[in-house]
């Protein structure tokens, strides 16, 4: 059965986590889902990479953090936070691409 | 004597935020042992500390203050105040301390004030990094002599220590330059011989007050009661509760790494913590382990003038250009760097179209914007703020009249919602260093006490 990630999650987030990186928060609804997710990996730095259009090595961690259900994801800001140029200061609206992903469960 | 427990008041998430003042009550009813309010935060990008300016407001970081200490005063319990001013240089110490006098004024009481500067002098810095003892952060490359010489501010996050020495002096309000977010609310328990792992682990919640709870909020009222086992978190208002899940959730907020969580002299390991449910709304934590790093090394936060930022806000209708709006950026582009070319000035120029790729830029998977309008502001930055403002106007104007393919619309492609359409919008500063320091045995953090 596939669904997106916005039918599996409470939170769907982006935020700075320092002035030069991003971390994505996924907290799902359902432990069953979370624990189903886990353990076939398909949050993979290849997957991040294609929907962010970067490089694999540009996704710096994936972690699952089971107390609360959650993947958190950091990547590289594409430039520091608040520098001439930048787009989002706070990174609070960087997450869009995460909503329609497909998971297999 | 170690007390049983020891109860810590965190009035709101960033000073000037606010509080109801029924929550604040609620909260003093609890009989709190401290009331600690973390000021700071690098969210709001450079500019603040790059400019010495607060990103708060004047009036409502008075009006927190006021029932903070009018309310700390009468129960005999200190006040603390980190990275005041937002981010905590002198700048904004000074900013935060002249409040403060101003309050003592119109409360006709004397108290005695602990100042904790968190300014690193550039010289500290530049022998540090002949002396091997600067690490780079997050991605970033080395640290050179030229960075730390092309700053305008450099600060230091400060860990519980300098915080410790100030109560130890009796300081009634302690007014701490830059100091990492947790420390303002582990000092007090910390010196009472609380588990350090505990008490940073509760700062860390406390330090965003009720953002951690459910739902959350920046501006209410939050309690924390730590004993040897553990913590426990209580709401102050009947409008939220904390949950498992709002605490667990929160402990990622922000971090890179949700189990391991680094901080002046050492990390928090949270590989162990255990969250569970108790009536009315509150949650204890307890398994939070404090590891002590060989080497005390604290964070290094500095900015750096990147010039001046002239802005022009118009909108746009014609679906002809909105279709080939990428395009049309493009050779405006090029125009403007042919013509800055001939005039020999320079300047950077950025388009941030909203409706097409606004937020995300190079990373926007949609590329074929579905908008029937767009919006578009034109950021130029360049060493002067008189430059800047030619470039940007001559941007606009060449965006305006371009006779892009296709065009029908010939009188003009830019909807303005303003005249005039620039505005100047002063200093550009951007993070010239996120770097730890190896403090080794120099006194980094100086305590003034006065009154």
């Amino acid at each position: 059965m596939k669904k997106t990630l916005t039918e599996l999650a409470k939170v769907i987030r982006s935020k700075n986590c320092s002035p030069f990186e991003l971390t994505l928060d996924i907290i799902f609804t359902d432990r069953n889902d979370y624990e189903k997710v886990k353990e076939t990996q398909q949050f993979n730095k290849e997957v991040i990479a294609r929907l962010y259009s970067i490089k694999v090595d540009e996704v710096k961690s994936i972690i699952y953090f089971s107390p609360a259900k959650a993947i958190k994801i950091v990547l590289n800001r594409t430039q520091p936070s608040g520098c001439k140029g930048d787009k989002d200061v706070y990174g609070a609206q960087q997450h869009a691409p995460l909503l329609n992903l497909f998971i297999n469960l | 004597m170690m007390p049983q427990q020891l109860t810590v008041l965190s009035p709101t998430a960033i000073l000037g935020y606010g509080f109801p003042l029924s929550s604040f009550k609620r909260a003093m009813a609890m009989s709190p042992d401290v009331i600690s309010v973390d000021a700071g935060s690098v969210d709001p990008g450079p500019f603040y500390l790059g400019s010495g300016k607060s990103f708060t407001d004047r009036a409502a970081v008075k009006r927190d203050l006021w029932h903070m200490l009018d309310a700390g005063i009468k129960a005999s319990i200190p006040v603390i105040v980190g990275s005041s001013g937002g981010s905590g240089a002198k700048a904004h110490v000074d900013w935060t301390l002249d409040i403060v006098q101003e309050l003592l004024v119109e409360l006709d009481i004397s108290i005695k004030i602990g100042v904790i500067s968190a300014d690193i002098d550039k010289s500290t810095v530049i022998s540090a990094i002949k002396g091997n003892k600067v690490t780079p952060l997050a991605g970033l490359g080395p640290l050179t002599a030229a960075d730390v010489e092309a700053s305008t501010a450099i600060v230091a996050q400060m860990g519980v220590e300098p915080f410790i020495e100030a109560l130890e002096a009796g300081c009634q309000l302690i007014l701490a330059g830059r100091a990492y977010d947790p420390a303002v609310f582990a000092a007090l328990p910390i010196k009472l011989g609380f588990d350090a792992g505990l008490a940073i682990h509760m700062g860390k919640i406390l330090e965003c007050a009720a953002i951690a709870a459910e739902p959350g909020s920046g501006a209410d009222c939050v309690v924390g009661i730590i004993d040897q086992q553990g913590f426990t978190l209580v709401p102050c208002s009947d409008d939220r509760l904390f949950t498992v899940d709002s605490v667990a959730a929160h402990t990622l907020y922000e971090k890179s790494n949700p189990y391991l969580l680094p901080g002046p002299g050492g990390y928090l390991d949270l590989t162990d913590v255990c969250f569970r449910p108790l009536d009315n709304g509150r949650v204890r934590v307890s398994g939070s382990r404090f590891v002590t790093d060989d080497i005390y090394r604290v964070k290094l936060e500095g900015a750096y003038l990147q010039g001046y930022r002239t802005v022009s806000i118009a909108g746009i209708r014609d679906p002809i250009m909105i279709k080939q709006i990428d395009s049309i950026i493009e050779t405006i582009k090029d125009k403007m760097s042919v013509r800055m070319k001939e005039d020999n000035i320079d300047g950077f120029i950025e388009f941030h179209v909203y409706g097409n790729n606004g937020v995300m830029g190079k990373q926007e998977p949609v590329t074929q914007s579905q908008a029937h309008e767009l919006g578009i502001v034109i950021e130029v930055v360049a060493d002067e703020q008189s430059v800047a403002d030619s470039i940007c106007s001559l941007t606009r104007s060449t965006l305006l009249h371009f006779g892009y393919p296709n065009r029908i619309a010939t009188a003009g492609n830019l909807a303005f919602p303003f005249s005039p359409s620039d505005f100047s919008a002063g200093a550009v500063y951007a993070f010239s260093m996120y770097h730890l320091i190896d403090m080794g045995d120099e006194r980094l953090f100086n305590i003034e006490v006065i009154g």
